[in-house]
């Protein structure tokens, strides 16, 4: 590490590093199938979800423990968002979306042990959850009201003259919703993950230079609140992911204003 | 550990662009990524939901059933309670009526009593008071024959001779007063 460190010119800036996909054995490329450390990542997830909603849950308590009771008190908030904003036909999409949630959650508080791995950092990971939330809100607003889902646009409480340019801005900002959804995501997790890793790289000043007694503890207490924001961010940006993908559903299901 | 880190350091600087945008490596994540979500949601929807759904719902089931039995129990302890009081009350009237009607009895008997008691009363003193009379009648006839014998004594000692007849009148007259 020091050596790296002396070899740089002092210090490593390579907040960039942890995003690094590499496969999980040996050195090979990496084609489509190779298991990486996104994988191992997402496996983790999937491992934890398992652990909290089939396990915890498999006594089928009516006075739940503690593990059980996390799973329902998930279960009913995303059920009740989806009915709240969605509407209540939208309750039969309510897997769908719980899997969106949990996984896009669990990914996020994983990928904030240290040395960990974020899948939702990765912009290929958020633009398929981004569009294949749009591709399918669209095709089943097509499906459910043909023709008529293209209402969406046509604002039939506005002016005649300003209707058109208005469906335009809509059409125009209908089809940047996946796009914003997908980076919305993948940029907080980004941003906040190299953040930390910068002010990692300021903390071993200590060991170069005089000036470390004043930075080394600035960088930690920096690297400990940025910390604590990015917990937030987590939930925040599932729960902000989750709530818009109901919105768009609501689109789909009552195009009408 | 020391080694990967060096190793991906010197990648990275290789390389000198976002890992992100290495689009190398989207089949690959794109790929393990529907696998995580195909199974994720498998098992959400086929396991996970609807166990938590139905323990959910069982829930709110039982405290309404509890809810309603509290209520029905709550139902039957008032009406135990109105039975109670009810029959409380019943045995109130009774005690006083069998009260009121010993009381008829008693004073009945009383009654009855008093006048038979009266009667004999009346009797014992209409006998006393004839014997009173009978003694009393034999007492002035005593006391006339005394008076008699008495006077005729008298008149004799004195020298006179005693006419029985004058005598009787005298003593007559005078005990009348």
């Amino acid at each position: 590490m020091a050596e790296t460190a002396h070899s740089e010119g002092g210090l490593v800036f390579h907040p960039l590093d942890q995003f690094q996909i590499h496969p999980l054995f040996g050195d090979g490329p990496i084609s489509w199938y190779t298991p990486t450390n996104a994988t191992l990542w997402m496996a983790l997830a999937l491992l934890a979800i398992t652990l909290v909603f089939v396990v915890g849950s498999s006594a089928r308590a009516l006075i739940p423990t503690r593990m059980q009771s996390v799973g329902e008190i998930m279960y009913s908030f995303i059920h009740n968002m989806v009915e709240d904003v969605a509407g209540h036909d939208g309750a039969r999409y309510f897997p769908m979306i719980m899997t969106l949630f949990l996984f896009i959650l669990f990914v996020n508080f994983l990928g904030l042990l240290p040395g960990s791995f974020t899948p939702t950092s990765h912009i290929a990971v958020t633009a398929v959850l981004g569009f294949g939330v749009f591709i399918f809100v669209t095709l089943l607003g097509l499906y459910k009201h043909g023709l008529g889902f293209l209402g969406l646009f046509w604002m039939k409480d506005a002016p005649l003259i300003l209707r058109p340019i208005i469906a335009v801005i809509e059409l125009i900002s209908y089809f940047v919703r996946p796009v914003s959804h997908s980076i919305r995501l993948a940029g907080n997790i980004m941003a906040g993950h190299a953040v930390i890793k910068v002010f990692a790289a300021f903390a071993p000043i200590i060991l170069i230079s005089w000036i470390g007694v004043i930075v080394t503890p600035v960088s930690i207490l920096a690297i400990t609140a940025i910390y604590a924001l990015e917990v937030l961010v987590a939930g925040i940006q599932a729960y902000v992911f989750t709530i818009l993908t109901c919105v768009y559903l609501k689109d789909a299901l009552h195009p009408g204003h | 550990m020391a080694s990967t880190t060096t190793e991906q350091a010197s990648e990275g600087a290789s390389g000198g662009m976002m890992p992100q945008l290495d689009f190398s490596t989207f089949p690959n994540q794109i790929f393990w990524l529907l696998v995580t979500l195909v199974i994720l949601y498998v098992l959400l929807s086929r396991v996970a939901l609807p166990r938590i759904g139905g323990v959910l719902a069982q829930r709110k089931g039982s405290i309404t059933a509890d809810l309603r039995a509290a209520d029905e129990a709550k139902q039957k302890a008032v009406d135990a309670e109105r039975a109670y009081n009810d029959a409380l009350a019943r045995a109130r009237s009774e005690a006083g009526k069998i009260v009121a009607e010993a009381k008829a009895d008693i004073q009945k008997d009383l009654a009855a009593e008093t006048v038979k008691a009266d009667a004999e009363i009346a009797v014992k003193v209409a006998q006393a008071a004839t014997a009173l009379d009978e003694i009393r009648a034999g007492a002035a006839d005593a006391i006339a024959i005394v008076a008699k014998d008495t006077a005729a004594e008298l008149v004799s000692a004195l020298g006179g001779k005693a006419e029985t007849a004058a005598i009787t009148a005298a003593v007559t007259a005078r005990l009348k007063g």
